[in-house]
């Protein structure tokens, strides 16, 4: 093998006659990656080969599935605002990068993901693990391409990396036949800086600027709800300067989360199905509404025909497609919001707007009243999950990266997690992905090797990409797992209580020992049923510096509120 | 028909309906076509004439595709087709807006030619064109408007039509395409 030293001096962008295989890991070096997840197989063999020999510069993680390594890359992605890569074999290889590439694409996450295909001279007979990937994941990624010819390779996964990480973000797919991974070229690279038919980051317009200024300044209950797209372009301080500035009630979608911090005078909470009570019906009541990196999710807006019909509404977005998609925008402010909030901030009057911040807090009252206190002050025996969720608070001081799955526990983990700063919400919104946190974990803590990674899980979730303890516990990775077992898929069970007459169909689980698995991993591994011993439980867990699993059995019946039933309006929202 | 009646049933037709001919701008690249028809397979929405070919730009591809389909959803459509990153720029016109034809060949076999007098008079008035004459079958070419070609394959079923094929529609606009800006800056940079 060779020495580090001598791979690093050769200057990768210089022509050498190399492999194609080989031209992959320099691809990803030039792109400076230094971490992918992935699984070998046959028709990727040659790359894994090449890995095998650059082992000192490219961290390969083997996950236990290929799902997993989709996973792993997004919370690589989302904790370090890199690009994450996940690499996997042809046919089931490939076809098992779906849900993650699917859950990439809904939720922006830059990914590539590098998949071997069979030689090109077998495409289309059917050959053993053949799949056509390309076709499989076209209407799930934002770019992809099938590599037949090594020389095909630089050009392509210079351009990979460019429209995985440039406009909004997204994953892309290179399918490469083995044989362009054995065929050897004159390699040298050149990093991708545009495609003419392609232009990520549409121009800002001062006449739309100057239009939404005006209409901020004239306003009299103004609404801000921001999205992942102040996070995805690295706007958090443009942002918290504008909401200060303007003194305008600020809203998060469950995306959004952390951008600004939990305690943010400003910051008045979550909008959207399980979003707070004032922020939802105060939608209803703006005059206006200003979308900043948002898409109007349907869980965002419920009916809309009955969706801030009052309000003149101003989105800022980078993305053309996202304007009038869902709601028609009387002020679209096209542009990266790290350049549009900026050129805004000197247009706007410095301003508050005591009185109508003060419907939020009275709003506020009565949620505490009639949900929270419920939900972190329980009276009865069980313990809530909103319990849990603060004693993580408490521990971590709300400076923890908490990555949720999909269910009960992401709706009340998201509700109750504290944040002090951004990147620190992990979870999957678009698509839901039950499964998704475990790996994603695994990733946000190696996006994030400093900071706290605490998993919330449901006890169905978990058990979706369980095998991944395996990953965790190979590479030692300190990530805190915290499963919420009530012994049910618990959103669903929600749902059957409150709209199908308690018909428990196929939600209620059996569970296994969890305690005993993650022992079986060699990890440390806790249960805690008592709400006595919450805290020191918790504490422990914090306190550890090895990847460490707890159990809490929380009440196997509890529902999540505030909630807007599907199609119901926003200012319909149920406290219980 | 009158002359004067027809165009004002044209009319009518071209008004009142929602047929829309969106022309697409792009890189020619595998996986294109179907990741564009990805997008209307995603929702649902027939597509109802396709073609593509070159375009009058060196390397540009062109897709027309016809559509029937409310104007806002039309939009909609166009915004995620241009957000394809091999899509240079996409438009969409009503049929008002755009001259548009179809072409279509009928194989028919020759003794009809010579025993059947009337299909020689079906020919004349549709102003068809022969392409081919063999001992055994000649082959007509019709361009032009659906109703047209229709028609003709009407009168010619009855003689015993052996094949029939018609194209997609192939559509120009009437107004100046903005693409021609963009490409201007495309030249500069090659």
């Amino acid at each position: 093998m060779k020495t580090t030293e001598n791979k690093i001096s050769e200057n990768p962008t210089k022509g050498i006659k190399i492999s194609g295989a080989e031209a992959v890991i320099r691809c990803l070096l030039a792109e400076g990656v230094d971490l992918i997840y992935g699984y070998p197989g046959g028709a990727i063999m040659p790359i894994y080969d090449e890995l095998y020999k650059f082992q000192e510069e490219l961290q390969h993680v083997l996950t236990r599935h290929e799902q997993g390594a989709t996973h792993a890359a997004q919370g690589f992605a989302r904790t370090s605002g890199k690009v994450g890569v996940a690499m996997a074999t042809s046919g089931p290889g490939a076809t098992n990068l779906v849900t993650g590439i699917a859950d990439a694409q809904i939720d922006s996450t830059p990914m590539v993901c590098i998949t071997g295909q069979v030689g090109s001279h077998l495409l289309g007979s059917d050959a053993f693990q053949e799949t056509d990937i390309i076709g499989i994941s076209t209407p799930v990624t934002k770019w992809n391409c099938q590599i037949t010819k090594a020389s095909e390779i630089p050009s392509v996964m210079a351009k990979a990396f460019y429209i995985a990480r440039s406009g909004r973000p997204g994953p892309v797919l290179i399918d490469i036949t083995k044989d362009a991974q054995f065929d050897t070229f004159d390699f040298s690279y050149e990093k991708c800086t545009g495609i003419r038919s392609y232009k990520p980051v549409p121009d800002i317009e001062p006449a739309a600027i100057a239009a939404a200024a005006e209409a901020i300044n004239n306003a009299k209950k103004p609404f801000i709800i921001w999205g992942q797209g102040v996070i995805l372009g690295n706007a958090e301080q443009e942002f918290k300067d504008f909401v200060e500035k303007s003194g305008i009630p600020a809203a998060w979608t469950i995306l959004g989360l952390s951008a600004l911090p939990t305690a943010h005078p400003l910051n008045v909470g979550m909008v959207g199905m399980h979003g707070n009570y004032g922020p939802n019906m105060l939608t209803n009541e703006c005059d206006l509404l200003i979308a900043i990196g948002m898409r109007f999710d349907d869980r965002v807006t419920g009916d809309l025909n009955t969706y801030a019909k009052q309000a003149k509404i101003i989105h800022f977005e980078i993305d053309p497609a996202e304007v009038n998609k869902n709601v028609k925008a009387d002020i679209p402010v096209m542009g990266s919001c790290k350049d549009s909030l900026a050129t805004i901030l000197s247009l706007i009057k410095n301003n508050t707007h005591e009185k109508w911040i003060n419907r939020f807090d009275d709003f506020m009252k009565i949620e505490v009243e009639k949900v929270i206190d419920k939900d972190l002050n329980p009276t009865k025996e069980g313990l809530t999950m909103g319990e849990a969720i603060m004693a993580i608070n408490k521990h971590t001081k709300g400076d923890a990266v908490i990555v949720t799955d999909v269910g009960q526990h992401q709706m009340v983990a998201c509700r109750y997690a504290e944040f002090v700063r951004s990147k620190s919400n992990v979870t999957s919104g678009g698509l839901g992905t039950m499964g998704f946190a475990l790996p994603a974990a695994l990733g946000a803590k190696m996006g994030a090797p400093e900071r706290e990674v605490v998993a919330v899980i449901g006890d169905g979730g978990y058990q979706m990409t369980i095998q991944e303890l395996g990953t965790i516990f190979q590479t030692q990775t300190a990530v805190k797992i915290v499963v919420l077992n009530n012994d049910f898929l618990g959103m669903v069970r929600q749902w059957q209580q409150l709209f199908f007459e308690k018909r428990y169909a196929s939600t209620e689980m059996v569970n296994p020992n969890f305690v005993a698995i993650a022992k079986g991993y060699h990890l440390e591994a806790k249960k805690v049923d008592k709400r006595e011993d919450l805290d020191a439980a918790v504490a422990e867990m914090i306190a550890s510096e090895k990847p460490y699993f707890l159990e809490i059995c929380v009440e196997k019946e509890a529902n999540v509120f505030p909630m807007i039933p599907t199609g119901a309006s926003v200012s319909e929202i149920r406290l219980n | 028909m009158h002359q004067s009646q027809k165009y004002v049933l044209i009319n009518y037709i071209l008004k009142n309906n929602n047929t829309y001919t969106i022309s697409i701008y792009s890189e020619n690249n595998v996986g294109l076509l179907n990741r564009i028809s990805a997008i209307f397979l995603k929702r649902h929405i027939n597509i109802e004439s396709f073609s593509t070919s070159l375009s009058e730009i060196k390397n540009v591809f062109r897709f027309v595709i016809v559509v029937e389909l409310e104007e806002e959803k039309v939009k909609k459509l166009i915004q995620q087709i241009e957000k394809q990153v091999d899509v240079i720029k996409a438009y969409y016109h009503t049929d008002e807006e755009t001259i548009f034809q179809e072409s279509a060949l009928f194989k028919v076999k020759s003794s009809s030619l010579f025993e059947e007098r009337h299909i020689q008079n079906v020919i004349k008035d549709s102003h068809a064109n022969i392409v081919v004459v063999t001992p055994e079958f000649f082959v007509i070419e019709k361009t032009g408007f659906r109703e047209e070609t229709e028609k003709l394959r009407k009168d010619l079923a009855p003689f015993g039509l052996l094949q029939f094929v018609r194209s997609g529609r192939i559509s120009v606009t009437k107004s100046k395409m903005g693409i021609s800006d963009i490409l201007n800056t495309f030249k500069k940079d090659n």
